[in-house]
């Protein structure tokens, strides 16, 4: 599940702008997961500029 | 009878322009901005080529901050590569400048409306015949015989009127940028840092905002921003260099650099601006691009409900002069933006340490394409594309 940090977002939309599922509702300042449309793909993490995003699942460790 | 000819949805220089375009050419014409400001929040370097502007304005004093004539490109070893040209651009006020935008749509005859927040478009099978909207926590709907959807990267608006427009991880740039003061920064000059030490996949930029300020930001691409982001890594910047710097204000937000999108018409619907990816992908400009894009859209509307046919065919000149002026050189350097990222920091070097052997009076964006087009062959017919003309 995607989780947004309390009082950090700056509502930027750059989340809603890749998210492939339309599953991010973003107001002037009011920014939710729809979790019942969300795929957990977390391309919004990623993109995030300010880590305002991130998820309950465990992180996974990078194999190069 | 609709309440509208001609609804715009976003109040940036995309959406003025368009709205100014479609009042001018006697449409009745609504403009809708979500917040409660036009011009505010800023997301954008503010850096915007002169002679594109001069295009579309004559720019009044107040809302330059700062006249560019030197160009410095930075290579990962920090080789600086110097070139320059007569007001070559501003950095400019966008607050200042965004409200002078929508003030020209309104004498042009279109009304303008503030805080008002689309949350839908209302249909007819396939086709946009007007807007849901949130005012003051009223919920209100108008109709209307053309929705342009000018809403920014988020592009919402074109995904209701069942449009593809989301963009691709690979395609969106995250930026971070920061207004600072205190800092001693030559206030002619725009500063931009390549490699992937700061910014993989873009790049980092210095812009001069006048009286000891700039604006000093990035843009990586999204795939290298998972586990340190721009924000991240503009302030181990500035603190790396600019320690005294005070920061007066802070603001994130998505460039899509992807190419513009194939469909940004339907029945009653025009997508433009960042909305409609035309953001150029190698610059990551998109005032100029959008302001482009927004008349094209405006004039074609208008015309299309004075014949009175607002179908897909019927707007089917939009993307036509959108490719014939912009989109053409959109898409040129759109593939040479692909062959930018697979340029080595080494490679970068090379070039570098190459070009600064050029007197900097032959210098110029040009000669350095061409220079890099040494180390990617397969570049040359893209840049020559992209520049022919300029």
């Amino acid at each position: 599940m995607i989780l947004v940090k309390d009082n950090r977002c700056d509502f930027c939309g750059t989340c809603v702008a890749v998210c492939p599922v339309d599953a991010i509702e973003l107001r002037e300042a009011d920014i939710s997961i729809i979790h019942d449309t969300c795929i957990d793909c977390d391309i919004c993490i990623w993109v995030c500029p300010i880590d305002v995003l991130t998820s309950d699942k465990p992180v996974e460790v990078e194999n190069d | 009878m609709t309440d509208y000819d001609v609804i715009v949805v976003g109040g940036g220089p995309a959406g003025s322009m368009a709205a100014e375009a479609a009042a001018k050419g006697g449409a009745k014409t609504l403009l809708l901005e979500k917040d409660r400001d036009i011009g505010y929040p800023v997301r954008c370097g503010e850096g915007v080529g002169a002679k594109a502007l001069k295009q579309f304005m004559n720019p009044d004093p107040g809302m330059i901050a700062a006249t560019i004539s030197k160009v410095r490109m930075r290579s990962p070893d920090n080789t600086c590569v110097d070139f320059g040209q007569e007001e070559a651009g501003y950095i400019l006020h966008r607050r200042i400048f965004d409200v002078a935008l929508a003030n020209r749509a309104s004498k042009a005859g279109a009304e303008i409306q503030t805080r008002a927040y689309v949350d839908g478009l209302l249909m007819e099978d396939e086709a946009v015949t007007g807007v849901k909207y949130q005012y003051m926590g009223q919920h209100r709907h108008l109709t209307s015989k053309i929705v342009i959807a000018a809403d920014g990267v988020e592009s919402r608006v074109g995904r209701m009127a069942g449009l593809r427009t989301s963009t691709k991880l690979k395609d969106m740039e995250s930026g971070y940028q920061v207004t600072v003061g205190n800092i001693d920064v030559d206030q002619e000059m725009i500063d931009f840092y390549v490699g992937d030490n700061w910014a993989p996949g873009g790049y980092l930029w210095i812009f001069p905002k006048g009286d000891g300020m700039a604006n000093i930001g990035l843009g990586i691409l999204g795939i290298y921003s998972r586990y340190d982001s721009a924000h991240d890594r503009t302030h181990s910047f500035i603190k790396k260099y600019f320690p005294k710097a005070t920061i007066l204000a802070s603001v994130c937000g998505g460039i899509p650099v992807g190419k513009t999108l194939k469909k940004m018409t339907s029945h009653g619907f025009m997508l433009t601006g960042d909305a409609a990816h035309m953001v150029n992908p190698v610059t990551g400009g998109g005032i100029i691009t959008g302001m482009q894009g927004g008349q094209i859209a405006g004039e074609v509307a208008a015309l299309a409900i004075q014949k009175g046919n607002v179908s897909e065919k019927g707007l089917e000149d939009y993307p036509i002069r959108w490719h014939r002026t912009e989109g053409k050189t959109h898409e040129a350097f759109y593939r040479i933006s692909q062959t930018i990222d697979t340029i080595t920091d080494e490679q970068l070097n090379k070039i570098a340490h190459r070009l600064v052997k050029t007197p900097s009076s032959e210098l110029s964006l040009l000669k350095i394409f061409t220079t890099v087009a040494r180390e990617k062959p397969k570049m040359l017919l893209d840049v020559t594309r992209a520049f022919a003309g300029v």
